[in-house]
């Protein structure tokens, strides 16, 4: 029972080899890209919600912050399929692995950091104190300030590894115990069973949801140092 | 008339490459069309360069996407189809873990 709860998160291999990669990479073959002005009926939804996604998130943005549309778009496009295919029984979802999230969440928290440093130092430093504290709290407080800039990182990627993880593992569990119980007392296994439907469609907003919040803490990062 | 034609026509190509097996080289020839006995000799012929595998599934996209996306019409099992893949993939490559959660040691 120990053994097998966490092997849907080790790495999936093909004749022993590590096959991540193409696993990582099966989304882009269900986003299309779009050619003609009217598109096929696919193409055309992914498009609409696309175009819904972008202009959501980048309408706060000036024009300096709007030069990351693309990397933001992308960034919620991967992140929802990614855990979306999750749900699908037997898949491996990368967005567990956190060398993955912190790979996600490192390079883009420190290019905000980088952008607001370098383009409008005084700003970005000015945010590291509240506005209107008194004078004897200023060090503890600078000091309690960049520890909360330093750590915004590692909690975007711990976020997204635990709530994906803890999701999985959750109706894994849950599916265990209604099977288990189907033989012995049927009516508990119809409660669990009912369990298991809710959380099910708790995934699926899950899933969308750490998307969009991985997103959007992002933006706002960037908002604050552009 | 034409049948009479084309034997004529096929007599002389004979007569002028008789020593090959098939008219059309065998390298060009589509799957459903070579015969058993070349079906060694077309597989070492394909192009199994990096290229080559990358055109292959190029191509292999390109059906599926042209016959049940590119429709006017798509219905959603031109997904599902996809997913459905994807499940029996993992399926495949989980099995060497999932053999031992059988509900039955024997069957």
């Amino acid at each position: 029972m120990n053994e097998n709860l966490f092997t849907p998160f080790s790495t999936p291999t093909i004749l022993n080899q590590p096959a991540t990669i193409p696993i990582i990479l099966f989304p882009t073959l269900l986003i299309l890209t779009p050619k003609h002005p009217i598109n096929n009926r696919l193409t055309t939804i992914q498009q609409n919600l696309t175009r819904f996604t972008l202009k959501q998130m980048m309408m706060t943005h000036n024009a300096k912050g709007q030069t990351w549309s693309l990397m933001l778009t992308s960034l919620i496009t991967f992140t929802a399929t990614t855990n979306l295919l999750g749900l699908m029984p037997y898949s491996f979802t990368p967005t567990t692995q956190l060398s993955m999230n912190l790979a996600m969440a490192i390079p883009l928290w420190a290019g905000t950091v980088i952008v607001g440093l370098r383009f409008k130092t005084k700003n970005s430093l000015a945010h590291l104190l509240p506005q209107g504290t008194p004078t004897p709290l200023i060090p503890m407080l600078v000091a309690i300030e960049t520890i909360s800039l330093l750590i915004q990182p590692v909690a975007l990627a711990v976020r997204l590894t635990a709530n994906i993880t803890a999701g999985h593992l959750l109706m894994h569990l849950i599916g265990n115990t209604v099977l288990a119980l189907s033989t012995t007392n049927l009516s508990m296994a119809l409660l669990a069973s009912t369990l298991l439907v809710l959380l099910t469609i708790l995934e699926i907003a899950v899933a969308l949801i750490q998307a969009y919040v991985f997103t959007l803490l992002i933006s706002l990062y960037l908002h604050n140092n552009t | 008339m034409q049948f009479a034609a084309s034997i004529l026509f096929w007599g002389h190509s004979g007569h002028q490459d008789s020593k090959m097996a098939s008219v059309v080289p065998v390298k060009d020839k589509k799957l459903l069309e070579v015969k058993l006995g070349e079906l060694p000799n077309w597989i070492l012929m394909r192009d199994f360069s990096p290229s080559g595998i990358l055109g292959a599934f190029r191509r292999g996209y390109y059906r599926y996407y042209n016959k049940y996306i590119n429709v006017k019409k798509g219905r959603i099992s031109g997904i599902t189809m996809v997913l459905t893949c994807y499940v029996l993939f993992n399926y495949s490559i989980s099995y060497k873990h999932l053999k031992h959660e059988r509900l039955r040691k024997y069957h």
